[in-house]
């Protein structure tokens, strides 16, 4: 009686560690979300207001005249969807040839991608900026678009499971109709990867949505930003009117957090999967 | 165990480590080679333009497949890397003729007091932030696995700072930690301390950015080694305690050897990204108004080597330089990457 007493104890501290550490976690939402809803002078004050106001309509509405957030918005959705679609397209291609397939210098352009996936993409960005002048896209979202579709991981990732997720016997049957490359990809390939390219895609979207330094020096033009340099600009321009920034960063972050939540469950699944490979 | 995220085979090597990976063994996965002549079966047609076409062309969907990849992969990213590592050795505005100097970029990085000053700073900024990272990961991967309990709560809630963007929770982090008015002053204030001027200070800069990195890839690892610590069969533990072996020795006798392959995944990839920070402190001290906004905040405390970079190379169109600061680094990531993994190779040999 009295070590399961014990056991007990032991298993609530672990509770009530892991839950302070949730908490940490997920503090500053909380936080974001309330200094969007009250004054910056409610913010500034002493003590502090520590719940949530009703201030945030007039917040948003400062918001709206000093940064074109919607604007901003829709470069961002472009660029994200662009992003995501193109990657899934090329990614599980690719990946199709390389899991399924052999021909000549296979092994010697996967060596490569392996050997890609750890150069940081800094060594690029001076020459990727005069090229982006060079082809007049300096200031447009197929600066971002562009280069972000040659993922190597998502080849990697792909290839990983198209290896086991495709059967062969599917594939032969296909050839036997007569099927060839390209048909076995589009009606035998993508029905089955479908749980892979699902992770991939979320995964492409977020890091697209958050990107900042490939936004931050080919987006030019003040007026054509993606929501992380305009939140960044809004900072550092007004970064005294909190109230206001944080009803940007609200409405430019928390829906992407809440819709993660609804995947969250096996996206992290194959995160872990990802990493540990 | 239902819930483990590791559903193939249990990780055997550091596999996950860049280069190694599975670069070796692509072919033999594939059983059925419909690219290999005289294999495929034609039971409907047999008509001479169908016959397998000859040499390289035999290939040429395959080739096409692969080739948005390398296209873009070519023009976007090898042809730069090697045309910074051109630049280097010029002297180039952007914008007039580019001048040849041979290596007097590397001479002047080698002499350029910010260039070292960026680089301690990043460093301890790395230091400050991977150390207890790496660490509460691991605590916190071994509290879940000891409980059966809302670990799917634990795992998503854990997970989300490392989806969130970091330009938002630089902002968040430059208003609770603000001199005058935030948060964390104000609870200093509440406990009768006085206020500390977070962002003015060298050290307390460092601790503030090291704090976001902190907070926001903790819950990542600890996933990371959550997956890790599910693979290993529990028949291990029964026979240590078996033994009679304490809570602690299993944990150094059993545990952390197992788990050495992802602690080096983990020590690498943060290595990588920590070494990397620029958007913390370019978003932190952007609105610094009496300096540059590229500068680091007060004192230069904040500023990174890859926010040195970006300075140079767009805000003084000094692309030459900027390049040279660029590579070089690179070759010190590379250094002490190559370093963490001898460091951890030469454990596992030990018995």
């Amino acid at each position: 009686m009295n070590s399961q007493n014990r056991k007990r104890l032991r298993g609530l501290s672990v509770h009530a560690v892991l839950m302070l550490c949730v908490v940490i976690s997920v503090f500053p939402f909380y936080w974001i979300i309330v200094m969007a809803t009250n004054t910056s002078q409610d913010i500034y004050r002493y003590p502090p207001k520590l719940w949530f106001g009703d201030n945030l309509l007039t917040n948003i509405q400062h918001l709206f005249d000093k940064m074109d957030f919607f604007g901003s918005l829709f470069n961002t959705v472009i660029v994200a969807v662009c992003t995501t679609l193109l990657v899934l397209f090329f990614d599980s291609l690719a990946a199709f040839a390389f899991a399924k397939y052999d021909f000549p210098a296979k092994k010697f352009l996967f060596g490569l991608l392996l050997a890609m996936y750890i150069l940081p993409t800094q060594l690029a960005i001076i020459p990727q900026y005069e090229i982006m002048i060079q082809l007049g896209w300096l200031g447009t979202l197929q600066a971002l678009i562009v280069p972000a579709a040659a993922n190597a991981f998502g080849i990697f990732w792909m290839r990983q499971y198209t290896i086991t997720g495709v059967p062969d016997e599917l594939l032969d049957a296909a050839r036997i109709d007569g099927s060839g490359f390209f048909r076995q990809y589009w009606h035998v390939v993508l029905p089955c990867v479908r749980p892979a390219l699902a992770f991939l895609g979320i995964y492409t979207f977020i890091a697209a949505w958050n990107d900042y330094i490939l936004p931050l020096v080919m987006l030019v033009n003040p007026d054509e930003l993606t929501l992380q340099v305009a939140l960044a600009q809004l900072y550092a321009g007004h970064s005294t009117d909190y109230s206001m920034v944080m009803a940007g960063v609200l409405l430019a972050v928390i829906p992407l957090v809440l819709v993660f939540t609804f995947f969250a469950r096996g996206f992290i699944a194959d995160a872990t999967k990802g990493a540990l490979r | 165990m239902s819930s483990s995220p590791v559903a193939g085979p249990a990780p055997t090597g550091p596999s996950s480590g860049p280069a190694t990976g599975s670069a070796g063994q692509p072919a033999p996965d594939r059983p059925r080679g419909p690219g290999r002549p005289g294999r495929r079966i034609r039971p409907v047609s047999s008509r001479a333009r169908h016959r397998p076409r000859r040499g390289i062309a035999r290939y040429w969907p395959q080739f096409l497949a692969v080739s948005p990849y390398y296209l873009i992969f070519s023009v976007f990213m090898l042809f730069p890397m090697l045309y910074t590592v051109y630049l280097a050795f010029q002297k180039w505005d952007g914008i007039g003729e580019m001048e040849f100097v041979g290596l007097q970029q590397f001479r002047f990085l080698w002499d350029d007091p910010v260039f070292w000053l960026s680089l301690r700073n990043t460093l301890v900024i790395w230091v400050l932030s991977t150390v207890p990272m790496l660490f509460l990961a691991l605590v916190m991967a071994v509290l879940i696995n000891s409980t059966r309990r809302f670990t799917a709560f634990y795992r998503v809630a854990l997970f989300i700072p490392s989806i969130t963007s970091l330009v938002a929770i630089a902002i968040f982090f430059g208003a609770i930690f603000s001199n005058n008015f935030g948060l964390i002053n104000a609870i200093l204030q509440s406990l009768n301390l006085s206020a500390v001027p977070w962002l003015s200070n060298e050290w307390t800069i460092k601790l503030v950015i090291a704090a976001l990195m902190t907070w926001q890839w903790t819950g990542y690892n600890a996933i990371i080694y959550l997956a890790g610590l599910q693979a290993i069969p529990s028949e291990l533990y029964e026979a240590a305690k078996m033994d009679g072996a304490g809570p602690v020795r299993i944990f150094f006798g059993i545990t952390i050897p197992l788990l050495r392959p992802i602690i080096l995944f983990t020590v690498v990839i943060s290595t990588v990204t920590g070494l990397q920070s620029f958007t913390e402190p370019q978003v932190l001290f952007g609105s610094d108004a009496s300096t540059n906004p590229n500068s680091g905040g007060p004192g230069q405390a904040g500023l990174t080597t890859l926010l040195y970079f970006y300075h140079q190379a767009f805000d003084n169109n000094d692309f030459g330089y900027a390049a040279a600061i660029v590579w070089a680094f690179f070759l010190l990531i590379l250094l002490i990457v190559i370093i963490n993994w001898r460091l951890v190779q030469r454990k596992e040999r030990r018995p």
